[in-house]
């Protein structure tokens, strides 16, 4: 497979399409999107997509499976919520950067087993993150302001003095958010130490041999995507739901974002947001489909069911016809406009 | 293709850039329904939501609506997750004339306490919730009518006074309490320690994490501890597996007072004969023979109009609940008609309708629901309405009552839920509301 | 130690044995699948709902006990024949990975199937095991328990015999040890994986009866996977022996932990103990339970 070309943007001018993309994000949705669009489906694509983003790091790049990049999720979200609310005068952004941090160092403790464990040995003792962290956010009281149902509350965003309230103004703070750090992703998978993360990946001890420090790349990477999706956590929590439960950071979470980064496409910086909008868009499209045309007839439950049949379908469908994820159907589609026109013509 | 058909596909390029270009109906008021059929609580959303879909149906069918005014409702599938919830919300809030949301779910329910707020229609959450939301003063658009779960545990502590001979007989009993480990199941724990603290006896407060599938060790414990009572604060398949490890340790199961989330027909049946003698907590009765519970069975099951899919399950907790949610939303909301016109209402006005919702039990006699719950009565500043509960013992085929309607003690608890919610303003920076605001209509956002 | 009560202590550490026996159980399911065709099938939590569901809806609408048993089985016999044939097949030799989402859908369509078919309530489930408590020198042990783990323990030693003397279970280990040099003898690798996944079926009926007596039959059934994935890190995901003696190292280590260290954290350390137990294993014994398995496998 051309791995090489599928890597590079075609095109002499790789800027173009992600800037028409940005200038589009930025230029003309806020002035025409409803409020429906950016609060059901942007902002959670958004989130989601940074999530896969720092997931893809782990998984794709790096070659580590984890199944519990929703405890890394809760640990930012519950991070940036605590330490708005504890330091006074603390800058939101710095908050969001502590539970980053907070995010990233609970991903090293975690990444710990990977020194020793691979494949699904490893992928499952990721588990031990994920109800660990659920388990003790809901134990501690603390870590949500002792409210008696253990939610807690979003502050508002303000960043440098300027408000980014209502949908589009949450939509924004996402969007640059998730813009900066898929720069900084995008930059890294080209340094050397992106780089070792592949040769890692690829064969462990090739690449011990030829010098790279294999623990400290493989805690690095834990480090570098529990941050990622740390951030995610807070956009999920903040610019989302703008309430913080430890319930929705649970195991289907986790799993959505395993799909996010298989059905996109491993080790793409693009496959993330190809990912996301599928997992997010697609079954409202499902559903709202099931309600038109069925709703008259069965109940929302019946028709819940067979979309989550339908879905479940879909999912196998697509790994069978496009296991290397949408990216790679993205690019052949490119490649070959003539391809359609052909099929066009002989309709 | 069938022109409805054309239509249809026609409508849904539309509808997923810009949501529902709605026609507005003259008289009709709607009830966004974020509903959960499927999924590990699907047992109480079908219940619910069908006995709340069926009181909507008897009163269109029966009456012509209120006063004329049509009620509508659609559904949308939650499966109780916080962010298909707001998925929901952000869908329907573009229907004209809602009249209230209902998710039957705390997560979603705090996710939507800002946009709800926002945009001025009132949030029902019927026996749970947030318990400082009771404080009308902070939380204007927020219900959690009958019984929020400070009240619950008061009445749960009352009753076993009642059952040991008085509250001062509580000196000195041992009470244990199970408790599922997730936000809900520990709200109640403060307010444990509390009771325990004024009444003299000793509370142990075990946890169980969630699912609850395997609870031998916290069973053992509790064989150890010999306590008088055990409270089951439980959730889902935590509730029989409690039963059942009781039996297997020799527990007994007329000792174990469920919560109110522990006290459907779902949570013994599994359990089987494990369950027999166990009491639960229940705002509402459970059967068929309230004069509202027989006319919606007249009414709509026998002309294959009814919601639920069994028939077995009508009367059941859940159902009986979703019927009692329904007569409390449709009287808040007759209430605000004869004060506002017989009209539809805006969200606000429905509000200032559950602001005034003061059934006494004659009027729910006249309702046909004598007994089917005691009575209620929201002021603009108690969201809650001080709800009776009644205890009720499975016998291994029904719930019989086997209590009188007991009061918690609502004076006692306020306090504690006013310094929550002075907090929670404070933290948001919320004005506490001040009685002569309850009048001041706005116009919602969200309504035409 | 003074006034330590041993009593207890031995009705917990049963307690846990019993506990982890049911656990294994489950693990089973996963083995038989993993062993033979390299697939994590998280699938396996949705077979045990399945099954569970097909089995108690079909006594409900007055099918006789032993009927219905093997009306379940032919069902679940054909639902593994239908996976290999639409499932795995056409994505041999993907990644793991793959295969593991594979698996994922496959639960979404099994869990949607189960309810769309047989509705979302809940059903009790009486096989006629009468759960009182015996009294064995002041322990009280469940009966319940002690039959589960006789018909666990029979099942291992049947899935054993199988592997051992027949010939599908000789080509069963044959591909499991060497897949290339089975295909090479002539071993047809889809139907010995169709048998592996009906093999698995009948794990997650014995598993869904057993559970679903003890919890009810209903959604939450398919969670009890949850309690299995420890084990299978700690036995090995291809050692039966291995999910045995882990499962009764967990359970009975786990137990312990909630009764005696759970209330230094205020309780209900249950569901990441098992974890921790796990990993402080294998980190300290990187060969795993039974030696054979190089745990580092990619």
């Amino acid at each position: 497979m051309d791995t090489v070309t599928v890597r590079k943007a075609p095109g002499h001018w790789p800027w173009i399409a992600p800037l028409l993309v940005l200038a589009t994000a930025y230029g003309v949705i806020p002035f025409i999107g409803t409020s429906y669009l950016f609060e059901a489906i942007l902002t959670p694509f958004l989130a989601l997509s940074l999530a896969g983003l720092g997931l893809n790091i782990l998984t794709g790049y790096a070659g580590q499976l984890s199944l519990g990049s929703a405890a890394f999720l809760a640990v930012g979200a519950f991070g940036a919520f605590n330490f708005n609310l504890r330091v006074q005068g603390l800058p939101l952004i710095v908050s969001i950067v502590l539970a980053g941090i907070s995010a990233a160092l609970i991903g090293i403790v975690f990444g710990l087993p990977s020194l020793r464990l691979k494949g699904f040995y490893l992928a499952i003792s990721t588990l031990a993150a994920q109800f660990f962290v659920q388990w003790a956010l809901t134990k501690f009281g603390w870590f949500s302001n002792n409210s008696p149902s253990g939610v807690i509350d979003a502050p508002p965003l303000t960043i440098f003095g300027i408000s980014f309230e209502g949908a589009v103004g949450r939509y924004l703070f996402a969007l640059t958010i998730v813009t900066i750090f898929t720069l900084f992703a995008w930059r890294f998978v080209n340094t050397r130490t992106g780089h070792h993360f592949i040769a890692v990946r690829d064969n462990e001890l090739a690449a011990k041999v030829i010098g790279i420090p294999v623990l400290r790349t493989k805690l690095l990477a834990f480090a570098i995507s529990s941050f990622i999706i740390g951030v995610a956590g807070v956009l999920w929590a903040f610019a989302y739901l703008r309430t913080v439960e430890t319930g929705g950071f649970n195991l289907d979470r986790s799993f959505q974002i395993v799909f996010i980064i298989i059905i996109g496409g491993l080790a793409t910086i693009r496959g993330s947001f190809f990912g996301a909008a599928l997992i997010v868009i697609f079954p409202l499209i499902l559903s709202r489909l099931g309600q038109l045309f069925l709703g008259d007839i069965f109940n929302s439950g019946v028709l819940e069911m067979s979309q989550r049949i339908v879905l479940g379908a879909l999912i196998i469908l697509f790994l069978i016809v496009e296991p290397n994820g949408l990216v790679s159907l993205w690019d052949r589609l490119r490649k070959k406009p003539l391809r359609l026109s052909r099929i066009k013509t002989i309709n | 293709m069938k022109p409805t058909t054309f239509l249809k596909t026609a409508a849904l390029a539309v509808a997923l850039a810009i949501p529902f270009a709605s026609a507005v109906h003259a008289d009709e008021q709607f009830f966004p329904l974020q509903s959960y059929r499927v999924g590990p609580y699907a047992a109480g959303g079908t219940g619910f939501f069908g006995g709340f879909i069926d009181y909507i149906n008897l009163v269109n069918t029966r009456d012509g609506g209120i006063n004329g005014v049509k009620l509508t409702y659609e559904e949308g599938e939650t499966q109780y997750e916080v962010e298909k919830g707001v998925e929901v919300y952000e869908r329907l809030k573009t229907k004209p004339n809602i009249a209230t949301w209902t998710p039957l779910s705390v997560g979603i329910a705090y996710a939507l306490i800002d946009r709800v707020t926002t945009d001025k229609v009132p949030l029902t959450t019927i026996n749970h919730g947030r318990t400082d939301s009771t404080d009308g003063r902070v939380f204007p658009y927020i219900f959690p009518l009958l019984l929020n779960p400070y009240s619950e545990t008061s009445g749960i502590v009352n009753y076993i006074a009642t059952k040991s001979g008085g509250l001062e007989k509580l000196k000195g009993k041992k009470i244990v309490v199970l408790y599922h480990g997730s936000p809900y199941g520990k709200e109640t724990i403060p307010i444990y320690e509390l009771l325990a603290q004024k009444y003299g006896f000793t509370v142990q407060q075990i946890e169980v994490s969630h699912p609850g599938n395997e609870q031998q060790s916290q069973w053992l414990t509790i064989r150890r501890t010999k306590p008088d009572y055990v409270v089951l604060r439980g959730w889902g398949v935590m509730n029989p597996v409690a039963l059942k490890t009781a039996q297997k340790t020799g527990f007994p199961a007329d000792k174990i007072i469920g919560n109110v989330w522990s006290n459907s027909e779902e949570d013994v049946t599994p359990a089987g004969d494990a369950a027999k003698g166990y009491v639960a907590i229940t705002t509402q009765a459970s059967g068929v023979e309230y004069p509202v519970v027989q006319e919606i069975t007249k009414v709509l099951y026998d002309q294959g109009k009814g919601n639920l899919d069994d028939k077995k399950r009508i009367g059941s907790v859940y159902h009986n609940l979703g019927i009692v949610n329904g007569i409390l939303n449709v009287e808040a909301i007759r209430i605000a008609q004869e004060k506002f016109g017989k009209r539809t209402l805006t969200g606000d006005e429905v509000r200032w309708g559950f602001e005034h919702l003061q059934l006494s039990r004659e009027r729910v006699k006249e309702l046909g629901a004598e007994d089917l719950f005691h009575s209620i009565h929201v002021t603009w500043d108690n969201h809650e309405g001080n709800g009776y509960v009644k205890f009720q013992q499975w016998d291994g085929k029904k719930w019989t009552p086997v209590s009188d309607w007991i009061a918690p003690e609502w004076a006692l608890l306020r306090p504690i839920i006013e310094k929550s919610s002075e907090a929670y303003a404070k933290e948001k920076g919320i004005k506490i509301r001040t009685e002569a605001e309850v009048d001041v209509i706005n116009q919602s956002t969200a309504a035409q | 130690m003074d006034g330590f009560d041993w009593i207890f202590f031995s009705e917990v550490l049963i307690g846990g044995l019993l506990a982890g026996v049911m656990y294994s159980l489950v693990a089973i399911g996963f083995v038989l699948i993993y062993k033979t065709s390299g697939v994590f099938n998280f699938a396996q939590g949705a077979m045990v709902l399945f099954a569970a569901l097909t089995f108690v809806s079909l006594v409900e609408r007055g099918i006789s006990f032993p009927l219905a048993l093997i009306a379940t089985f032919a069902v679940m016999i054909l639902l593994g024949l239908a996976i290999e044939r639409t499932v795995l097949r056409p994505l041999v030799n993907k990644p793991p990975i793959t295969l593991f989402m594979a698996t994922l859908g496959l639960s979404y369509i099994l869990e949607g199937g189960a309810q769309l078919l047989w509705g979302t309530q809940v059903h009790a489930l009486d096989l006629g095991i009468e759960d009182t408590p015996l009294e064995i020198s002041g322990m009280l042990i469940s009966k319940f328990d002690l039959i589960a783990a006789g018909i666990s323990a029979g099942m291992v030693a049947l899935l054993s015999i199988f592997f051992r003397y027949t010939r599908t279970g000789l080509a069963f280990r044959a591909v499991a040890d060497d897949t290339f040099a089975a295909i090479a003898v002539g071993l047809r690798l889809p139907r010995i994986w169709g048998a592996v996944w009906a093999a698995a079926g009948l794990v997650a009926i014995v598993a869904g009866l057993i559970w679903g007596a003890r919890l009810g039959v209903q959604f939450s059934l398919s969670l009890v996977v949850l309690k299995a994935l420890p084990v299978l890190v700690l036995g090995g995901f291809d050692s039966i022996p291995g999910v045995i003696v882990g499962g009764l190292i967990i359970g009975a280590l786990e137990k312990l932990a909630e009764v005696y260290i759970g209330p230094y954290f205020g309780g209900g350390i249950e569901s990441w103990f098992a974890y921790v137990i796990a990993l402080a294993f294998l980190l300290a014994r990187p060969v795993g339970l039974f030696g054979q398995r190089p745990v580092e496998r990619a």
